[in-house]
């Protein structure tokens, strides 16, 4: 007797908090999981990057070694390294175990707002106000970048990566997506300033958060828009833009000391989670569990979903 | 009977040796082998060979191979994955031959007597060695317990003498009638030899006697017998080498600092000094050799001293050996010598004495004569003309003017300039113009020096002193005054200006002329006035006033990029005169189009760029994909030779309309608003005013006057509130004035942005200058904003306009004006800002607000709309590849969207509705 496959259960929004992490190190300028979700990074304005638990809340390494305020930070895919950048116009690649800097690639003429790594951590591509990507090579030890993306007529506000693609969010207005499988460069113009772009799961559609208050859906192939989404406050900072874990809401940080969920489809507003005081810095989701990590005045809050029930914990 | 006699002898006779073997019969006598073949063997039988390898055995092969075939083999690999290879630590036994083991072997196995058992005098290396252990070890002193255990090494002379009475410390010798001799016990140096005669020895001992009773005998005192030991090394005569027990421990920094006396007491407490040392390694350590990655720093390099360090009380003088074994000549240690006869401070070497002549004397030589005219006192002479009246008056002056109208024949070495003192040095002259010094000051500052300049020199010419001069700083609205203000400005840097191949006004020939004329003769030093005629007759006068003001810029301009600026950057990628440039082949074409586009969210193409993009070799490597042009050596967008841009586009001029017609505030938003396609760069902020004007007429309007907006370039807001109006109270004309200096003294960034982008187009060859004035601005703002004060985050998060700000500003009424507005334009210049770290809780208020605008929309919204929308975004999410078929329905998508904005903005906005929008709707 072969029973109906459950209907999938109806995807759930990160609205209570289960933990907080006391950072200690200054403003945290990026909150960023790790590959599979299980620790993740916190920069720090005070030059430091720290490893955590977020789910014990237990604080697991701090990394020191920039100069200057830590603005991303990004784990590998084997978490043995970590890749951050600062505003010391330098990016670091740390390992993880023993908590040196690996190297150091000089050559970025501005604060480096976002890095990442490659899928295969061989690369990491780094997006600065000077408006270039550079991208380094981690294999060997070549100083000067790979490549150089300096397309951009301004500083690079995000850089994601996907398999074959890097995509990156200027405050000239553009999202650029550079294809390296196909070799083209598309460039679609949104107008107001990129605070944050994010490729879905799919890896179908492109999430650009402006500073015009407005995350746009875009189309990765033709650009077209199919999603709007506002409501938040973001006209002054560089504030983060998310996708869930099964692609059904965007999320986006606000000024307002919220974070803003939209129901991907609709365009509705889902949830306006109140997480604090202040403008949120910054935003991370989990990859695979609907749980957030919020970044606001110096500390970090994990958020769950309601039905979650934390360990040892009654309620 | 012989055989009897010969038994006998036998019995009688001692044998040495072993007898002979009787010799065979009919054996010949063997010959006695010769010396050179006699050869020796081992127990084993070896020949020439007594012991191992290691112990001078020279038969090579099998017998020096550890004693196998093989020889010594290493180890076999083990996997450190099973099993971890168990590090064993290979002694020197294990390369030792069995022979080197045994009793002549360097390592003996056997038992010997060693040498503390030995009842003789102890190896002298090894009782230092041992002393040092003792220093070192954990417990200092620890090795003293060893004596304990140890046999007692009593010789047996020593026995003898115990046994007769003797005591350590005493003499040998029948005890005498003499007061006992304090002994002086000297723990080191234990020699036991005989005495002296007493009389001899202690004679002078016995002058302070006091008592002494008849019956009491003494030892005789233990003597110093002669050192009688060779000198066997090549060291000079009396060294003795370095303690390093003594010296090694750095002991006298530690210790109690002693002006006085050497600190001889101290050196019988170095042992418990040295305990003070706790852990400290043995070896040369200190800063000057670098503090070792395992070594701690030194624990305090600037130490300070404290009076506790020093003696406060006058000891006497016994200057002891504080030297710690160095063999820096010790001083002698007489006490009582007289003043002039120190010929020889030095420890006299044994065997020398000191000599009774004295050694010639230096000759020395008077001091030169002084010229008989000399005076040792300086003068300085003024250099005023003594026929002046106002002397005091242009002394002060002088003073604040810093000196301005000295004679140059009178520079003191301190008031030439760098360009006289290279002269007389004879140096070659720098590459590029030296930037003056009255660039760094602000044009305030400039102004008034000029000033002063000016007032002095009247003065020196005893003219009556111009009564406006100092007010008229104040005055800048008029238009002769701004003429001379920039005349003023541009001073005496124009000397180059105009000379090259600088034409701004490229595209109007007969401007350019103009222009030409112009600066020609304002480097002739003509003023204002005289310059009008260079102007065409039949502009007005308004726009007259307009051009000289843009050439006045462009001249400034023109000066600061050659002069100030030349000396900051790096040379250019391109010549100045090369018209051809290499910029991408595809450019992202015009942006008006898209904004259009994206104002009716007709994203897709119209706002979509696609190039040809050449990732590199290696980054396609890296990324595991093949590379898509494999035959193409380009990397990044394919480049073609262009014509290069005229600079003065992208110069920034004043706008006059707005200056003259004296704009309001939402005035300048507007043009802030149309001119915000042409400045890309700049972090725009979309607000709600702006929103309300956005209509679709403007932006018709806009694409056709595009060329006019080429013409008449864009205006910053800032530069408005600077050329300001004259009814403005003054108290806000003077802060204004503060801005335009700020901005003058600085070219605005757009400026900057301008000409790199012009040149290079596409590089981002401005990065350059970015950091630089990223340098300079983010300590500043960084700081403001980690103390997070409220007003920060009143002008950041109320809009980006300055107009707004400023007010904002002032309303909450913080003395720092400039700063904020610096941050403001920091925010402006590099896009997005980081987050204030603890911001305060305004923004519920604001919240509260957007909260209930979301509710009023989400009333709004039809099911029928959602229903749709999730129709399309399922499409969308199945499919992809449907071509033409989702264009259409895109389009149809698109224009939905636009109703559904314009849903939205009418919720947003309900109360400022512009006819436009209601027309479309």
């Amino acid at each position: 007797m072969a029973f109906p496959r459950p209907r999938p259960a109806r995807p759930e929004l990160p609205r209570q908090r289960v933990q907080s992490l006391q950072c200690g190190q200054g403003a945290v300028r990026a909150a960023r999981f790790n590959a599979d979700g299980n620790y993740c990074l916190t920069c720090g304005s005070d030059k430091t990057l720290k490893l955590w638990n977020p789910h014990k809340g237990t604080a697991l390494r701090t990394y020191q070694g920039h100069g200057y305020e830590v603005l991303d930070a990004a784990g590998s895919f084997d978490n043995s390294q970590i890749c951050s950048g600062g505003a010391d116009k330098a990016v670091a690649l740390w390992d993880v175990s023993t908590g040196q800097v690996v190297r150091k690639y000089r050559g970025h003429a501005g604060k480096v707002n976002c890095v990442q790594f490659n899928e295969e951590a061989t690369v990491i591509v780094s997006g600065s106000i000077d408006s270039t990507v550079r991208c380094w090579d981690c294999r060997s030890r070549r100083p000067d970048p790979i490549q150089v993306l300096d397309e951009a007529k301004d500083g690079i506000s995000s850089v994601k990566l996907s398999a074959h693609e890097i995509l990156t969010g200027s405050v000239d207005g553009r999202v650029r997506r550079y294809d390296l499988r196909t070799g083209q460069l598309c460039s679609d113009y949104i107008g107001s300033p990129i605070t944050s772009v994010c490729f879905s799961k799919d890896g179908q559609c492109v999430l650009a958060a402006s500073l015009d208050s407005t995350l746009r859906l875009l189309d990765k192939d033709t650009g077209e828009l199919l999603g709007e989404y506002k409501g938040h406050r973001s006209t002054t900072y560089r504030l983060d833009c998310v996708l869930n874990e099964l692609d059904t809401h965007v999320g986006c940080a606000s000024e307002d000391s919220h974070v803003y969920f939209w129901d991907l489809l609709e365009g509705s507003l889902a949830l306006s989670l109140p997480v604090g005081q202040g403008v949120v810095q910054s935003l991370a989701f989990h990859p695979s569990l609907p749980c957030l990590l919020v970044a606001t005045q110096g500390q970090v809050t994990l958020w769950r979903e309601d039905t979650f029930q934390p360990e040892g914990d009654p309620d | 009977k012989m055989a009897e006699s010969s038994d006998s002898e036998e019995e009688d006779l001692v044998s040495y040796g072993s007898a002979l073997q009787p010799l065979q019969e009919g054996e010949r006598i063997k010959k006695p082998v010769p010396l050179q073949e006699q050869t020796v063997k081992d127990a084993k039988g070896r020949y020439q060979r007594f012991h191992g390898a290691f112990t001078g055995g020279f038969s090579a092969g099998y017998f020096n191979t550890v004693g196998t075939k093989e020889g010594w083999t290493p180890s076999a690999f083990v996997s450190s994955r099973q099993k971890r290879a168990d590090r064993t630590v290979l002694g020197p036994e294990d390369f030792m031959d069995e022979e080197d083991l045994s009793e002549f072997g360097i390592a003996p196995k056997d038992i010997t007597t060693t040498d503390d058992f030995a009842s003789k005098a102890k190896d002298r290396i090894k009782e230092k060695a041992r002393q040092i252990a003792g220093v070192v070890a954990p417990i200092p002193g620890t090795t003293a317990f060893d004596d304990l255990i140890g046999p007692s090494k009593i010789t047996v002379g020593v026995e003898l003498l115990r046994k007769m009475g003797w005591k350590e410390g005493q003499g040998i010798g029948p005890r005498v009638k003499r007061k006992p001799r304090r002994q002086k016990p000297d723990p080191t140096v234990k020699i036991y030899g005989c005495a002296l005669p007493p009389g001899l020895s202690e004679g002078s001992e016995d002058e302070e006697d006091e008592y002494q009773p008849e019956n009491v005998t003494f030892a005789p005192k233990d003597v110093m017998p002669v050192d009688l030991t060779p000198k066997e090394n090549v060291h000079g005569l009396g060294y003795k080498g370095l303690d390093p027990s003594q010296a090694l421990f750095g002991a006298s920094g530690r210790e109690h600092l002693n002006l006085f006396t050497g600190g001889s007491e101290e050196t019988s407490n170095l042992l418990g000094d040295l305990r003070h040392s706790k852990g400290r390694k043995l070896g040369i350590t200190g800063q000057a050799f670098g503090v070792g990655a395992l070594e701690e720093e030194d624990d305090d390099i600037y130490a300070t001293d404290t009076l506790s360090k020093y003696d406060t009380v006058l000891k006497d003088e016994e200057p002891g050996d504080g030297l710690y074994g160095w063999t820096a000549p010790k001083q002698y240690k007489s006490k009582k010598r007289p003043e002039g006869d120190f010929k020889y401070i030095g420890k006299v070497l044994a065997g020398f004495s000191l000599a009774s002549k004295p050694s010639a004397p230096v000759k020395v030589y008077p001091a030169p004569s002084l010229p008989r005219n000399y005076r040792p006192v300086h003068r300085f002479r003024p250099v005023l003309p003594a026929g002046s009246e106002s002397c005091h008056l242009q002394k002060a002056l002088e003073e604040s003017a810093g000196k301005l109208e000295r004679d140059p024949a009178h520079h003191s070495r301190h008031a030439l300039n760098a360009a006289q003192r290279r002269e007389q040095l004879g140096e070659a002259e720098l590459k590029g113009p030296a930037p003056s010094v009255l660039e760094y000051l602000s044009e305030k500052d400039r102004e008034r020096l000029k000033q002063v300049k000016q007032a002095s020199e009247q003065q020196v010419k005893a003219k009556p002193v111009p009564q406006e001069s100092p007010s008229s700083r104040f005055q800048v609205a008029s238009p002769e005054d701004a003429a001379h203000k920039w005349q003023m400005l541009l001073g005496g840097q124009l000397a180059n200006a105009g000379s090259s191949d600088f034409k701004p006004f490229a595209k109007n020939p007969e401007k350019q002329k103009r222009y030409e004329n112009f600066v020609k003769s304002l480097k002739q030093g003509e003023r204002g006035e005289r310059l009008e005629r260079f102007f065409d007759q039949n502009m007005t006068e308004w726009e007259r006033g307009r051009e000289q003001e843009e050439f006045y810029r462009a001249a400034m301009f023109y000066r600061s990029s050659n002069s100030t600026l030349s000396s900051r950057f790096t040379r250019a990628k391109y010549e100045d005169d090369v018209d051809k440039v290499e910029v991408p082949r595809d450019q992202e074409n015009d942006i008006d189009d898209k904004e259009t586009a994206v104002k009716m969210k007709m994203f897709g193409k119209l706002t979509r760029d696609n190039f040809e993009w050449h990732p590199d070799k290696l980054l396609c490597k890296r990324f595991n994909v093949r590379d898509p042009y494999p035959d193409s050596s380009v990397v990044g967008l394919p480049k073609v030779k262009r014509d290069k841009y005229s600079v003065f586009n992208f110069l920034t001029v004043p706008e006059p309309t707005t200056s003259v017609t004296q704009a309001t505030n939402e005035k300048v938003q507007e043009s802030n608003s149309l001119n915000k396609p042409k400045k890309s760069s700049r972090w725009d902020v979309s607000d709600k005013e702006k929103e309300k004007k956005d209509s679709i007429s403007e932006f018709i309007s806009l694409a056709r006057s595009k060329a006019d907006a080429q013409q008449q370039p864009p205006v910053p807001a800032k530069e408005e509130c600077g050329t300001g109006t004259a009814e403005t109270p003054p108290s806000v004309v003077a802060e204004e004035d503060k801005d335009q200096e700020e901005e003058s003294r600085r070219p605005p960034m757009d400026l900057f942005k301008a000409i790199f982008v012009s040149s290079s187009d596409e590089k981002s060859s401005s990065s350059e200058e970015e950091e630089e004035s990223d340098e300079e601005q983010q300590p500043t703002t960084s700081g403001r904003q980690s103390e997070t004060t409220e007003q920060v985050d009143v002008a950041d998060s109320s809009s980006s306009n300055l107009q707004e700000s400023v007010t904002a500003a002032t309303d909450s009424g913080i003395p720092s004006l400039p700063t904020s507005k610096q941050e403001l334009d920091a925010a402006e210049e590099f896009g997005p800002k980081l987050p204030p770290a603890f911001s305060s809780g305004r923004f519920c208020k604001h919240l509260n607000r957007k909260e209930k605008h979301r509710k009023i929309r989400e009333r709004h919204k039809t099911k029928k709309e959602r229903k749709r929308k999730k129709e399309k975004k399922k499409k969308h999410k199945k499919q992809k590849n449907k071509g033409k078929h989702k264009n259409k329905k895109s389009e149809k998508d698109s224009s939905s969207d636009t109703t559904d904005s314009s849903d939205s903005l009418s919720d947003m906005d309900t109360t400022g509705l512009s006819p436009k929008e209601l027309l479309r709707r």
